[in-house]
């Protein structure tokens, strides 16, 4: 019966899926202040799409102006005077001019971005007191050097699964560099959860405090890869505190 | 005598001579010639007055009076995440295939790259052994549900147009997808990768459509044998641009 129940759902969801096909592409009208720019090179090409593959499909000449409705990763859709909309690539987008013959200046990632940016984020993985680990976390910078972060994530492991979550500074040593080391200290919190094989399992909620060393090193854009060790103290309600070792690898952004 | 008192009175008409030349400046009509000494050293003094007076103000510039146009440019909006669902088939390995149903939030990096989270529901069936045997059951209703995340990477390739008709034309491309994550099974929760790859076509630039096939894979020793387990799914879904 349930089966049944999800199977009829699938056309009806199909039918709502192709509805937008049915519309035809329309120019939506302005509805907010948009940024005007002026064409300063001989021409502005604007591609289909926001990607380098997109055929390019209209230009702008000099002197003209565009209305920048939105941006996308490193591509803007404009909207020229003829009402025409289409994507201009951000290298492009540089050399245009406000009205005041000033340059259009916008944020975009680069290496004085991941020197100096506001808040970072990524998805590491590695291993948790020698469980699997699979983390998210997300900071967000008090100064260049500085970090304030939290990071959330599960461990799969053998004998136990649970969660982690801690809040911790970094210390970026030399945030200009492409390779930039950084020191972390901070609080946590470990759920741990026996596996139910074991005899009385008895779910763990304790407090963690951990130190480390990690690296951080630039790739392309928006994007940097980030290594780390961490070193765990977990207080647990015996005499004796746990210690356990920590090591994730993974992708970042910043913006 | 006389010749003594006349030059007595030329002495005195000399001395008072040469008294009013000496007195000629007190004469109220009297038309004043200036030293050519003190003509020459006023005039330096003047120049060098009007130096210095040159040196103390500036030059006065002409300002046009009109306010220069001052540009605020408005806030440019931003639109790299997508939010949205799918719906499809989900193969667990030795359990059958069964619809499967998620949520997935993704984050464009670059042109090229983007981060993506989903989470999905499914329900395992019954396993060859138990649709023979009969009246066994080796799992639980509650562990026969299936339950995962997955933290992905993705690249965009072969991004391009495809063509509906003969006047339409949508932006689409190819994406390869891998990550990690976890799978919540028979009441143990094992970590999994993932991988796949998909197609994407967008109707309007604010609403995505997909069709996407993974494989997740993760180590069981649920039927006796510890071994790599591979979970194909298959879904369509659609996310909003925001």
């Amino acid at each position: 019966m349930h089966r049944s129940t999800e199977r009829a759902r699938l056309p009806a969801l199909l039918l709502l899926l192709a509805l937008p096909f049915a519309a035809p592409p329309v120019v939506h009208a302005a509805t907010r202040e948009l940024a005007q720019v002026f064409v300063a090179e001989p021409f502005l090409e604007l591609h289909t799409g926001p990607g380098r593959g997109f055929p390019v499909a209209q230009v702008v000449a000099r002197g003209e102006s565009i209305d920048v409705v939105l941006q996308r990763t490193s591509w803007f859709l404009v909207r020229t005077e003829r009402g025409y909309e289409g994507w201009a690539s951000e290298a492009d987008m540089a050399r245009a001019r406000l009205a005041d013959g000033s340059p259009f200046a916008f944020n975009h990632g680069d290496r004085e971005g991941f020197r100096d940016h506001r808040w970072e984020g990524g998805i590491l993985t590695g291993a948790y007191g020698g469980a699997t680990l699979v983390e998210g976390f997300a900071a967000r910078s008090l100064t260049e050097h500085l970090k304030l972060e939290i990071d959330a994530g599960q461990f799969l492991g053998n004998l136990s699964n649970g969660y982690v979550v801690d809040l911790g500074l970094n210390h970026v040593f030399a945030p200009q560099w492409r390779f930039s080391p950084f020191v972390t200290l901070g609080l946590g919190y470990e759920r741990s959860e026996p596996k139910a094989t074991l005899v009385q399992p008895i779910v763990q909620n304790l407090q963690t405090a951990y130190e480390g060393i990690g690296g951080r090193l630039y790739l392309a854009r928006r994007f940097y890869v980030r290594g780390e060790y961490r070193h765990h103290t977990v207080f647990t309600h015996t005499d004796f505190n746990e210690v356990k070792q920590e090591w994730k690898l993974g992708f970042a952004f910043f913006y | 005598m006389e010749t003594g008192i006349r030059v007595l009175l030329l002495a005195a008409l000399a001395t008072l001579c040469s008294g009013c030349a000496s007195l000629h400046r007190l004469w109220p009509f009297h038309h004043k010639t200036k030293d050519p000494a003190a003509i020459a050293r006023s005039a330096t003094d003047a120049a060098a007055a009007d130096t210095a007076e040159q040196q103390a103000v500036p030059p006065t510039v002409i300002e046009p009076e009109v306010e220069r146009r001052k540009i605020k440019v408005p806030k440019i909006r931003s639109s790299n995440f997508e939010l949205g669902g799918y719906f499809g088939e989900l193969s667990v390995e030795d359990f059958g295939a069964n619809p499967v149903k998620g949520v997935r939030v993704t984050y464009h990096v670059t042109e090229d790259f983007f981060l993506q989270g989903d989470y999905g529901q499914s329900r395992a069936g019954k396993t060859s052994y138990e649709t023979l045997a009969g009246n066994v059951q080796l799992l639980s209703d509650a562990e026969r549900r299936y339950t995962y995340y997955n933290l992905s990477l993705g690249y965009n390739f072969l991004p391009g147009e495809s063509f509906v008709g003969r006047s339409r034309a949508y932006t689409s491309s190819f994406y390869l997808l891998g990550g990690v994550g976890s799978t919540k099974f028979a009441g143990d929760q094992k970590f999994t990768v993932n991988f796949g790859a998909g197609y994407q076509i967008l109707p309007t630039r604010w609403l995505a459509i997909h069709i996407e096939a993974q494989d997740m894979v993760f180590r069981s020793d649920l039927l006796g044998v510890d071994r790599l387990k591979n979970n194909l799914g298959a879904h369509i879904g659609a996310s909003v641009y925001f």
